[in-house]
């Protein structure tokens, strides 16, 4: 008996089960969708067209894959797991990121870090960052160039110009890339902190809202919901989230309690980058993460705390990419030593 | 109100009892044949006692064994005996085994020598362990484990519980039986308590039967009234209704917070656990003088005509309950012995009903046809719902490439088969049937290698006895040798003295020192 095979056998149970990959997958994507939406509505259809590039790539580089692996074609293009791979990775990218940069992602993401692994389940690091992480670093200047919101544009960007750029480098003639470009959120307050700014000065900038920047605020809110909503389904278990969250909090609140000027408050970590997405959406990829009840708590606790590490000393802006792919690493050893004690296990009992 | 607690994992699930949870019917018709396998329960095979062309008597003994763990069988009717040979019994493999068959005469004569017991109340507790022996009584819940095994506890027994949970969808024979048979399960309740002495005793109902709970208590009340002592410290609980809540283990959680020891028994934390059926039973065997040769079966399921449940013969044929259930409504369906959750399904309707099957179930072919199986993408769904806190993914891998030592770290041997992971994963994946076949492999990979661990042994011994029996030759040759050569030189002394060759004695220096020495010795 293989994967894949008529499941007609005569062992029990008997009760068709009401869940299915497939079913979990598309609760996944509804609940992006609140989000895309609103980060569309802030950014413009540049938003739009990175999730479809991103989206028709991988679907493409998925079934290829399929052929070549000479697997079930229909059963595995259409379970959803390589769409929400694309939108993830897609929502990662500069919203003016140029055509090829999704495209190549989406390569990496399904044919390298997915199928190259064995495919659905067998990956050994989640695809959409392991995708995000090779294009930072392979093409820095495309990766980190990031579009003002579309009300701090001097004029309206339609989808025929947003399509124009993506595909040709095109701006409406009276624009020039300077007036539409500027550093992400947390880029900018590393930059003029590492220039000797104190951070309340920063924070004076018109980017910022209430807690982070006011249009990722509302995005964030957006992620937030679907993510709760996906608790809600039981999709995904709250540990994750909760210990990713909290840790994040935690750590942040007492570096700037400690100095305020150095480390910036704990809100904007937690709505100023991807710290909801990628506590609600890309730590929980079930394929990549702990399976324990405890081994997701420390898993959680981990990423928050490299994230952080990363964001304020490392070299990069945003670190959850690289604290779930890093932290990922440890999920073998987690599942082995945060096994529960079966029922009725005697005391001082270890098989080790 | 009692404290109960919760047991970890488990799944709510549609009950679907409505369907059959309606009187008993015990107007089933005898069967033509009856086929009753020699092996109805956990523990050493029974030996045929009859033959071929012997005429028997209802509740006539028909085999046994001598073997602490066993339970003998009886005729469930009168009849002749037809045939003594392999059929097919209900079994997860589809296997046959020896079945003794009864062709009745349908007159349903009991043997003469079954009567009842005028005062089963003075019975010791050693005459009713006898009884409850010869009666053939097993765990009627599908455990079938010997229930005279459990009732000779060897610590003292805290709690009693009578198991009324039945947290199976479909199933209701114990639903009704609480229901139409509550005075007599009460009083065999009160001679379980008499052979264990117990210092509670309490029945466990599914909040989901109401009535069964309300037919107990009603009995309760009534013996109470009644003057019978013994019923105060009997108390009917209803717990939650949770799948698997009547397996053993969880129920003891639920009721006392203990668990059973790993690979241990109930008695182990001071829990002797029967179920409800296995009560009824004990009673009709102290009370009436009979063996268990009928149980309540549930005939249930969508695609049978009129679900419902009878008091069936053992040996019973299953097709003969569909035929008495108006039939099933497609030609296209499939049998289910036992619950949709753990049962299992029966290669055909010829197969007979056992002590151990509590439900019929006839479900459509069509459903669970079309399910794909997908990898497993580590959702830990099933680590949620065990009951018994496993990993079954970290399982599954290790079952698929039969990593028997890995599956022994995460004891595999601890799984109870409810199916409840199973039925939560998303990748359709069977996981139930795959731990059940690495169990049966490791369990054969074990008396392999208890055969070749023994062979090894014998031929070790063997090698050794060769090697001895050639070094015994070999001393005795040598023994011979030096005797034979202690000989010669004797007389060759002998010659010497004579005074032939004096010269030779400088070459035979070495055997002049030895030769005193032995002589002075011998």
């Amino acid at each position: 008996m293989s994967d894949s095979t008529d499941n007609n056998f005569t062992s029990s149970p008997f009760i068709p089960s009401s869940s299915s990959v497939g079913k979990m997958m598309r609760s996944v994507i509804y609940a992006l969708i609140p989000g895309i939406l609103l980060y569309i509505y802030f950014f413009g259809w540049g938003v739009l067209v990175n999730v479809c590039l991103a989206v028709v790539a991988a679907l493409f580089f998925e079934w290829l894959m399929l052929v070549m692996c000479q697997r079930p074609v229909r059963v595995f293009l259409f379970d959803g797991s390589a769409i929400i791979t694309a939108m993830l990775l897609a929502l990662a990218l500069p919203t003016i990121a140029p055509w090829w940069i999704p495209v190549v992602g989406s390569f990496f993401a399904i044919v390298v870090a997915k199928h190259l692994y064995g495919g659905l389940g067998y990956n050994v690091f989640n695809p959409a960052m392991a995708a995000y992480a090779v294009l930072l670093i392979s093409f820095p200047l495309e990766m980190t160039l990031w579009s003002l919101p579309l009300d701090k544009l001097p004029q309206n960007i339609s989808f025929v110009d947003a399509l124009n750029f993506s595909f040709f480098r095109e701006l409406p003639s009276n624009l020039n890339i300077d007036a539409i470009t500027s550093a992400s959120l947390l880029d900018h307050i590393r930059t003029e902190v590492g220039l000797g700014h104190s951070l309340a000065d920063v924070q004076s900038s018109p980017v910022f809202g209430h807690v982070a920047a006011a249009e990722y605020e509302w995005i964030n809110i957006a992620f937030l919901a679907g993510g709760l909503w996906l608790i809600y389904r039981k999709i995904i278990t709250w540990h994750i989230p909760l210990a990713m969250l909290l840790s994040l909090f935690t750590i942040s609140l007492i570096c700037h309690l400690i100095d305020d000027n150095q480390f910036s408050s704990p809100l904007i970590h937690l709505f100023g980058g991807a710290s909801i997405i990628g506590a609600f959406f890309i730590a929980t990829d079930p394929i990549t993460a702990s399976t324990t009840a405890l081994g997701r708590l420390i898993y959680g606790c981990g990423i928050g705390l490299l994230t952080f590490a990363i964001r304020t000393w490392g070299g990069y802006p945003d670190g959850v990419a690289f604290a779930v792919l890093l932290i990922g690493l440890t999920v073998p050893l987690l599942d082995h030593y945060t096994a529960p004690k079966v029922y009725g296990a005697r005391k001082g009992y270890d098989k080790d | 109100m009692r404290k109960l607690w919760r047991f970890t994992g488990g799944i709510k699930l549609n009950g679907f009892k409505a369907l059959s949870n309606n009187a008993i019917n015990y107007d089933l018709p005898i069967p033509e044949k009856l086929i009753l396998p020699v092996r109805q329960h956990i523990g050493d095979v029974t030996k045929p006692l009859v033959y071929v062309g012997d005429h028997v008597f209802k509740g006539q003994l028909l085999a046994s064994s001598t073997s602490f763990i066993s339970a003998p069988v009886h005729a469930s009717s009168s009849g002749t005996i037809v045939d003594i040979g392999k059929y097919p019994i209900p079994h997860q493999s589809g296997i046959s085994e020896s079945c003794i068959v009864i062709e009745t005469d349908g007159l349903d004569e009991w043997d003469p020598t079954i009567s009842a017991n005028i005062h089963p109340e003075k019975l010791t507790v050693e005459q009713l362990h006898a009884l409850i022996k010869s009666a053939g009584i097993v765990g009627l819940g599908g455990a079938v484990f010997p229930s005279a095994a459990k009732l000779k506890p060897t610590r003292p027994i805290k709690t009693l519980i009578i198991n009324g949970v039945e947290c199976e969808p479909y199933i209701t024979c114990d639903d009704v039986l609480m229901q139409s048979r509550s005075d007599e399960i009460i009083r065999g309740v009160m001679l379980l308590k008499k052979m264990l002495s117990p210092d509670e005793c309490t029945i466990a109902i599914e909040d989901n039967k109401p009535n069964a709970k309300r037919a107990l208590e009603n009995a309760l009340k009534k013996m109470y009234s009644a003057g019978v002592d013994e019923t105060t410290n009997i108390n009917v609980i209803a717990i939650p209704t949770i799948f698997p809540a009547g397996s053993e283990k969880q129920l003891i959680k639920v009721l006392t917070g203990k668990e059973v020891p790993q690979q241990g028994l109930p008695y182990e934390v001071g829990v002797v656990c029967l179920n409800v059926g296995t009560t009824a039973a004990v009673y009709d065997a102290v009370y009436q003088g009979q063996p268990l040769i009928s149980r309540v079966v549930t005939v249930t399921g969508p695609e049978i005509s009129q679900p419902q449940n009878y008091q069936v013969l053992l040996g019973t044929p299953v097709n003969h309950l569909l035929e008495a259930s108006g039939g099933t409504k497609t030609d296209n369906y499939k049998l289910i012995m036992g619950g949709p959750m753990m049962g299992m399904r029966l290669p055909d309707s010829q197969v007979p009903i056992v002590k151990a099957s509590n439900c019929i179930l006839v479900e459509s072919l069509a459903q669970k046809q079309n399910e794909k199986v997908m990898p497993c993408i580590r959702c830990g769904a099933c680590t949620t719902v065990c009951p018994m806190k496993l990993l079954p993914q970290q399982l599954y891998w290790h079952a698929k490439s039969k990593n028997f030592e890995k599956l022994d770290h995460y004891n595999l041997s601890d799984c109870i088969e409810c199916g409840c992971c199973a039925l939560v994963c998303p990748s359709k994946i069977p996981l139930v049937h795959y731990f059940r076949y690495a169990k049966s492999e490791k369990s054969e990979n074990e008396i392999k290698e208890k055969l070749a661990d023994q062979s090894r042994i014998r031929s070790l011994a063997r090698v050794e006895r060769l090697e001895k029996i050639k070094r015994e030759v070999e001393e005795r040759k040598a023994k011979r040798k030096a005797d034979r050569q202690k000989k010669k030189s004797i007389e060759s002394k002998k010659e010497k003295v004579k005074g032939e060759a004096p010269t030779k004695n400088t070459e035979s220096g070495e055997r002049k020192e030895v030769e005193p020495k032995k002589v002075a010795i011998g």
